[in-house]
């Protein structure tokens, strides 16, 4: 039978509280449901392991950073970078999220059914078997995946017209998947468009129906809207610059 | 791309002197940029392909081989000197920002060079090391500001305040951050042992651990830079502190860029990322966009490792250190190594190297007074780096209010580095900057690491010596104690900054 922790995190530092959580993990707990959470930071910080920790309120900055494993739902926002430098594991939220979400994801999943801030996917990279997956189900802002070195980024736009500009500044590596056209304007140098093949439909229709599941979506017409498909220009979007002495 | 330049003067020229020449062809095995071939019984000189790494002369059994720099002149001219007109001929020809190999190669005043170090005389006498112990164990980290003590019922008094993770150095020389990738792993190796034999420390750079180097993950301080290349919880557990690069001395104010062909297999697993790919880490930490995300950063290492280790930070000498230095105590990190414009990289971009920054002895200098006007000097650490070539630049550093200084350069020429500077074509000879499996092979960490200590030692025993005769017999007496230097023909403004006397004062 699954062990379930309950803790109120209301008046909370984060520190005892991510202390706490920790310790119900090491306890043996599968899921941990943090109550009353008001923008504690770091929740689920370089947790290891395979527990559910649903987090209701407002997730502070960094949530998920360095975790390699868990599973962190969030009812409600979450501020600033979730899933910085995350390296395995799921992170859902339900609600929107701040500036830097995914920096440097290495693995794992995360989803946002709402907007999320500037810098989205910023740095995401993939080695062998892990390729991280953002998903976002409203709208992101500008410097959209920036320098993304690998792994997938979606951007569903369900509340209306996809805000951000500057899209895949520097990108090198992976793919940026936005539903409905892209104007080129948007584009940042180092990005270029390419149509969403068949294939391509069919690989990141698991992840689509996957978010819809955990949204309470309908997935086929989210699977079979029309998408516009970022890539890098070049792998080497720097070797151009430099001469040796 | 055509140009009208023609060939540039030679760099170098090596000779072969065919009086001592046995034709044993050792120049030929040993050079890996291609400068000697065999031509019957004769060995062939392209002297364009040389880098001056001595490669060839160290291993010629007759030293039958010389070297000449620059063996043909231009014009003589103050202004337009030979490495502004060859800047301008390369620039002209591609269009491009010049990239080059190790530290500034800038002809200004050595600050170093121009302190004298105290000795005692007759109103105090010097203290004899061999006699009376030198204590120079030091402990980098955070001090309390106040002690508090309680008595316990059989009478005895116990510390009461909890002690924030230290490191203890046996010396106050570390070894600095070179990733592994800019150099190979048989470098990596031989610092990790000498770190250990001598019992220190020596910093990842961010490039990852090798699992190789796990044996020796208690000596080593892993480093989190822009990129995040090879960071994740594993990683950040097995050091034995952890280091947040911000800035680099080499290059303040921009980021690193290994270019996809040195990211081998090895590298691209420690790297975490895919094999050829160029590991591109960006000019901020795009989680860094304020003072006062650089605390989150801080602390969520912290968070992750559990409170345990001591987080160090680096930044470049810039203009405001010492606002910079007061901003990273305040973030809550335990040390702060700063790394002056001469400091050493792979690669920068000229201009950045040779022209951006300020000296090592002015930043430890205006940060050591900083700290402790605000208070926070036993919150912090000072890490003196950017060429610190001998022992006494490291008790002059120490003296000017260092706690202990980071070596690399010194370290890399202890492994048979010639400061060639080509560490960027990947073909390093002596196997340290190279992923050319044969060329890597060359260097014996059995031996390496010996070469590492042994000058790790001597420095230790010449700091021992200095101090003794300064009667100072512990670091903390010597350390912020500008008293014990004095400069020689700095002018008055300097003196001031450094807060130094004039000799004969």
């Amino acid at each position: 039978m699954a062990k379930q922790v309950t803790i109120d995190a209301k008046g909370v530092h984060y520190t005892p509280l991510n202390q706490q959580i920790r310790k119900a993990i090491e306890d043996g707990a599968d899921e941990i449901v943090v109550n009353n959470v008001l923008g504690q930071r770091f929740i689920g910080d370089g947790l290891r392991g395979n527990a559910t920790i649903r987090v209701n309120g407002v997730a502070g900055g960094d949530l998920a950073m360095f975790m390699s494993g868990p599973t962190v739902i969030v009812n409600g926002n979450a501020e600033h970078a979730p899933g910085n430098t995350m390296d395995s594991g799921k992170v859902v939220i339900h609600g929107s999220a701040g500036d830097a979400v995914a920096h440097s994801m290495r693995g794992g999943k995360v989803f946002v059914h709402g907007d999320i801030g500037y810098r989205g996917g910023i740095h995401m990279k993939q080695y062998e078997t892990q390729r991280p997956i953002l998903v976002i189900g409203g709208s992101a802002q500008m410097f959209l995946g920036e320098y993304m070195a690998g792994g997938l980024l979606i951007v569903l736009g369900l509340n209306g017209a996809m805000k951000a500009r500057e899209i895949g500044s520097g990108i090198h590596g992976g793919e940026i998947v936005i539903r409905g056209d892209v104007d080129d304007a948007c584009l940042a140098a180092g990005a270029k468009k390419v149509p969403l093949t068949d294939e391509d439909r069919a690989r990141i229709a698991p992840v689509i129906r996957e978010f819809a599941g955990d949204f309470g979506l309908d997935p086929e017409p989210l699977i079979n809207a029309d998408y516009t498909r970022i890539v890098p220009a070049s792998a080497r979007p720097f070797a151009g610059k430099y001469t040796w002495e | 791309m055509s140009s009208n330049f023609g060939s540039m003067p030679l760099r170098y020229r090596i000779t072969i002197d065919r009086e001592q020449c046995m034709e044993c062809g050792r120049c030929i095995e040993n050079c890996s940029y291609g400068v000697f071939r065999r031509d019957g019984d004769r060995i062939l000189i392209n002297s364009r392909n040389c880098t001056a790494c001595h490669r060839c002369i160290a291993y010629c059994p007759r030293d039958a081989i010389m070297l000449e720099e620059q063996p043909c002149d231009y014009r003589s001219h103050p202004v337009w000197t030979r490495t502004v007109r060859e800047s301008i001929y390369n620039q002209a020809r591609t269009g491009k920002i010049i990239l080059a190999g190790m530290g500034s190669v800038a002809n200004l005043p050595i600050i170093f060079d121009h302190l004298m170090l105290d000795a005692c005389q007759v109103t105090t006498p010097p203290t004899d090391p061999l006699r009376e112990p030198v204590e120079i164990r030091t402990y980098l980290g955070k001090k309390p500001s106040k002690l508090d003590l309680r008595q316990k019922p059989n009478g005895d008094v116990e510390l009461a305040t909890e002690l924030a993770p230290n490191l203890m150095i046996e010396t106050p020389i570390l070894l600095g951050h070179m990733s592994f990738g800019a150099i190979s792993l048989n470098a990596h190796l031989s610092m990790a042992r000498a770190a250990q034999e001598v019992g220190t420390f020596m910093g990842t750079g961010e490039g990852g651990l090798h699992p190789a180097l796990y044996p020796y993950q208690d000596r080593m301080i892993v480093q989190v830079a822009s990129g995040r290349f090879g960071v994740n919880i594993d990683y950040l557990e097995r050091g034995a502190a952890i280091e947040l690069k911000l800035g680099q001395g080499a290059k303040p104010g921009i980021g690193g860029h290994l270019p996809g062909e040195k990211v081998s297999k090895d590298v691209s697993r420690t790297r975490m990322i895919p094999e050829g790919s160029d590991a591109i880490s960006p000019a901020p930490h795009h989680d860094i966009y304020g003072i006062e995300d650089l605390p989150q950063l801080v602390r969520s290492v912290r968070e992750a490792t559990g409170w345990k280790k001591p987080i160090f930070a680096k930044i470049a000498a810039v203009n405001n250190n010492a606002e910079n230095v007061a901003a990273v105590a305040r973030s809550g990190v335990d040390a702060i190594a700063i790394d002056g414009f001469r400091g050493g990289t792979g690669a920068a971009p000229r201009v950045f190297r040779d022209h951006v920054g300020i000296p090592i002895e002015v930043a430890i200098a205006t940060a050591d007074r900083e700290l402790r006007r605000q208070g926070l000097r036993n919150e912090v650490s000072l890490i003196a780096c950017g060429s610190i070539r001998e022992s006494a630049d490291v008790m002059k550093s120490i003296a000017l209010g260092a706690d202990a200084v980071y070596i690399a350069t010194a370290a890399l020429a202890a492994m048979g580095c010639r400061v060639c500077g080509n560490c960027y074509q990947g073909l390093c000879p002596w196997g340290i900057a190279t992923q050319r499996p044969d060329l890597v092979a060359r260097l014996d960490p059995d031996v390496a690491s010996k070469q590492v200590a042994n000058l790790i030692h001597a420095w230790t025993l010449e700091i021992t010596e200095l101090m003794g005769a300064a009667g100072i017999n512990s670091i903390e007496s010597l350390r912020g104690n500008r008293d014990r230097l004095r400069g020689y023909m700095l002018d008055e403004g300097l003196l001031e900054i450094l807060d130094v006397k004039s000799v004969g004062a």
